[in-house]
């Protein structure tokens, strides 16, 4: 049994929601690839509802977390429960949209044969392919080819395929890499948007200053969980203002 | 196998084949210049053009899909897209049967085009039926897509699947009797071709040829093989990375 120690309730846009049980459990999970040891017994519980921020210096293991979580990486140990299903299991395929660091669309389709090609994969679909593009705010370029897009709307691209189906947990992974902080503010509000129509968002980045678009924060380093909590309780314990201190502080301290 | 899906998936394959107005233009013009080239390489004798050329409407389709299978198909790993597919509702079974239904009709048309042009323009005279031949074609066609999809697992590059063509289909060509008939090759080789799926794909377009013999027996024996090597292929589209 996990032990249950974070917060049955979750503070999001001042609004208190029970959280019935959480998005995403993972109880002492070990992820080897070839000889490397990548997670190194993580325990975490992420909330359903929630933007989670997954914050950490590259190589600390993001990605192969991410992975784990979608189902695509193969673990050594421990166990993951996601929505109450054990990761990588069947009914899961229709509950998560997952993006990787680099936009997986097809250059040579448009972004509405993108986005209608993987949406016709679900049985389910919450939303229209021309509302999806209206969500990420691509409705002018929608009978553009993807390879003449920007790197900006390629990513937002690459998010509207996360959206087809009636996904629960939205896996993103550095979503606003490369982006202009115009299109990062963008994103991020789109981010708390979907949170707030009860989705959970479980989103990584480097870049620490965006830590305070998230709910709560997960800091990784080097494969092993340093902190977890929302970005002021975090501010609270390391005595920091600015995010990056606050990592070296909890670094220091760990 | 969800027929809804199957669709999407091979129409989406379709859209992006068409999309590509230069791929298209030499999945046509190239089989039909080197059949003019060979037309007039054997000006001289033209009974070895007969022997060759009907041969060669199969070979071209078998060549042309395995190279573009193979780069799709690693196109899909490295852009990341693969994986994208693998977590969604998407079956492989779906995934592979999507690119063989979208590159067959591709292969159809091709076949078609190819053996039409050669019929009437350039006087290649078959004693069977020209549907029979493009059937024939076809099948060859699925054999190099069923050969690109498995290889494709293989290489880590579009470079190295570039690759395979001459260390996996080359010898398959020159054992198939495409040089001189296979009961004349020596008694091991003969032996070693019986169990490569490209001599019952000539065997096949020869019959058609000179309308001798059916090809079912042909035919059965290269559907057995797309079976065996379409399942290996997606024995080796895994979902999970280790």
């Amino acid at each position: 049994m996990l032990p249950c120690a974070t917060a049955r309730f979750a503070t999001v846009d001042s609004r208190t929601i029970t959280v019935v049980s959480a998005a995403i459990r993972a109880f002492n999970l070990n992820v080897q690839r070839g000889k490397n040891h990548i997670l190194h017994d993580l325990t975490v519980e992420i909330p359903r509802g929630v933007v989670m921020g997954l914050l950490g210096p590259s190589g600390s293991g993001k990605t192969t977390f991410m992975r784990s979580i979608a189902g695509l990486q193969r673990i050594a140990s421990g166990e993951i429960h996601v929505l109450d299903l054990p990761a990588a299991s069947k009914p899961l395929r229709s509950k998560i949209g997952y993006s990787t660091q680099s936009a997986s669309v097809y250059s040579d389709l448009t972004c509405i044969q993108n986005i209608r090609y993987f949406a016709s994969l679900y049985l389910h679909n919450e939303k229209t392919p021309e509302e999806i593009l209206e969500d990420v705010d691509l409705s002018r370029n929608a009978d553009q080819m993807a390879e003449s897009l920007s790197g900006g709307e390629r990513a937002r691209l690459a998010l509207a395929t996360t959206l087809v189906g009636s996904p629960d947990l939205l896996i993103l992974d550095e979503p606003t890499v490369g982006l202009d902080p115009v299109l990062r503010v963008q994103l991020w509000k789109l981010f708390n948007k979907l949170a707030a129509q009860g989705k959970t968002l479980l989103v990584s980045s480097h870049v620490m200053d965006e830590a305070d678009s998230c709910h709560q924060l997960i800091l990784l380093r080097d494969g092993r969980v340093l902190a977890q909590g929302t970005p002021a309780e975090l501010r609270l314990r390391s005595g920091k203002s600015r995010m990056d201190e606050v990592f070296i502080s909890l670094i220091g301290a760990a | 196998m969800n027929m809804r899906r199957l669709i999407a998936m091979t129409k989406r394959v379709l859209l992006q084949l068409w999309h590509d107005p230069r791929t298209l233009a030499l999945l046509f013009l190239s089989p039909a210049l080197l059949m003019t080239i060979l037309k007039y390489v054997y000006w001289t004798n033209p009974d070895l053009f007969q022997r060759v050329a009907g041969s060669m409407l199969g070979v071209f389709p078998m060549l042309v899909m395995f190279l573009i299978t193979s780069v799709a198909t690693l196109r899909e790993r490295s852009s990341g897209t693969l994986e994208r597919l693998m977590i969604s509702p998407l079956g492989k079974a779906e995934f592979i049967a999507g690119y063989a239904i979208a590159f067959g009709l591709a292969s159809l048309v091709q076949a078609t085009a190819v053996s039409s042009y050669a019929i009437w323009v350039l006087g290649l005279k078959i004693a069977g039926l020209q549907i029979t031949l493009i059937y024939a074609a076809i099948l060859d066609a699925l054999i190099g897509l069923a050969i690109g999809l498995a290889v494709s697992t293989f290489a880590k590059t579009e470079f190295q699947a570039i690759q395979f063509m001459p260390a996996i289909l080359l010898p398959q060509l020159l054992l198939s009797g495409l040089l001189i008939p296979r009961e004349a090759m020596p008694r091991i080789l003969h032996d070693l071709s019986n169990f490569l799926p490209l001599s019952y794909a000539i065997d096949a377009t020869r019959k058609v040829i000179s309308n001798q013999g059916s090809i079912l027996n042909d035919s059965l024996i290269i559907f057995l093989f797309l079976t065996l090597i379409l399942s290996a292929g997606s024995l080796t589209l895994k979902r999970q990375t280790k």
